[in-house]
């Protein structure tokens, strides 16, 4: 008579090994990765409606040649020193006290042939089209600096914090909305003081 | 007599490895759950430049990926040694930029439309001319939010 005692039990000692495994391969293939770059906007292709004379002192024009030099307002300048240039015109704040283009909270030299104040001034870049991209993405990163460390120090005035700080918790998908209302305002506020006026004409060719 | 001495010195009492498997269970979706298959094969040389002013890349739903770079010296034979783009798995030339993006656009959730990002993956040594024209085309599609995606490092590493 045979007798019927069920299935007999499947031996699960070797779960764990099977397991363990699978764990290293999943292991060894992860990469976490997260992207970071330099967030920018390109212009529309449609041109403004009316055209808007822009005087020649509250542009700072950058070229880049093919071999990576630099020209900062016509003259040869290190890479090194790109930022503090850009920081001396962002920040220079031209207009006479009292006059509705004043800028109060500007340290600059107020030098009249320079910027007006840090809402009219126009960074324009221009490369050639044999141009490296790192040394294009190394001024880039100069001039992007250069507006972060004005915004940081004015966010360090107001709200005593850094505005690159305030930024990244507004960005942040955690932060509870109430606490991004707040922080909003208070971007928009710094990005107001310091906006980022970057143009990027088209560029010439090699010459 | 020497029964008892035998299990009173016994040391510690074993410790029960049953939960083991559960442990490294709960391990292993995690870690199968974060992974990410590395989609697309790149054909090209792509080492980013560094950069310091980071922003990072939140959410990957809303991101279109364009790779710019030289091919890599097994291709090189067949598709010489000009900077090339590369999407999903294939060259394409500049003017067919545009409607690779409208249509990678158009294959996202529908909310997420005006928020996609185009992510530029491009080599060091890329030249910019083959960048401004996709930037010049990326204009034509109105897809103007994009980020050059980089390394976060010391910039004047890229001068080397």
């Amino acid at each position: 008579m045979p007798r019927r005692a069920g299935a007999p039990e499947v031996n699960a000692g070797s779960m764990a090994d099977i397991a363990f495994l699978l764990l290293i391969f999943f292991l060894v293939t992860t990469t976490i990765e997260t992207d970071a770059g330099l967030d920018r906007m390109l212009p529309p292709m449609e041109p403004p409606e009316d055209d808007v004379v822009i005087k020649q002192k509250n542009i700072f024009t950058v070229n880049i040649n093919k071999n990576g030099q630099l020209l900062v307002e016509d003259e040869l300048t290190n890479l090194k020193d790109l930022r503090a240039k850009a920081i001396a015109f962002l920040d220079n704040g031209g207009s006479p006290s009292g006059t509705a283009e004043f800028c109060n909270y500007c340290k600059g030299k107020r030098d009249v042939n320079s910027s007006d104040n840090p809402g009219k001034a126009i960074i324009s870049l221009k490369n050639d089209r044999e141009t490296k991209y790192a040394t294009y993405i190394t001024v880039q990163n100069e001039l992007v600096a250069a507006y972060n460390e004005l915004r940081n120090r004015e966010a360090q005035r107001l709200y005593k914090r850094d505005f690159t700080e305030l930024e990244n918790e507004y960005r942040n998908p955690e932060t509870s909305s109430s606490l991004k209302e707040e922080l909003k305002e208070k971007v928009e506020r710094i990005q107001g003081l310091f906006p980022q006026k970057l143009s990027e004409a088209e560029t010439s060719s090699s010459n | 007599m020497s029964k008892f001495n035998n299990k009173k010195s016994g040391d510690m009492p074993p410790v029960s490895t049953a939960s083991l498997p559960d442990i490294v269970f709960m391990l292993l979706f995690f870690f199968m759950t974060v992974t990410v298959m590395k989609s697309d094969d790149l054909r090209i040389e792509n080492v980013l430049p560094n950069a310091s002013e980071v922003k990072k890349l939140e959410k990957k739903d809303r991101i279109v990926y364009i790779h710019i770079g030289q091919p890599r010296k097994e291709y090189q034979e067949v598709f010489g040694t000009a900077s090339r783009i590369q999407v999903n798995d294939k060259f394409i030339a500049v003017a067919e930029v545009g409607s690779y993006v409208l249509s990678a656009i158009g294959e996202k959730p529908e909310a997420l439309q005006r928020l996609v990002t185009i992510a530029l993956k491009v080599d060091k040594n890329a030249n910019m001319g083959l960048i401004d024209d996709v930037k010049e085309e990326l204009r034509k599609v109105n897809a103007l939010k994009i980020n050059y995606t980089t390394y976060e490092g010391d910039v004047f590493a890229n001068l080397k």
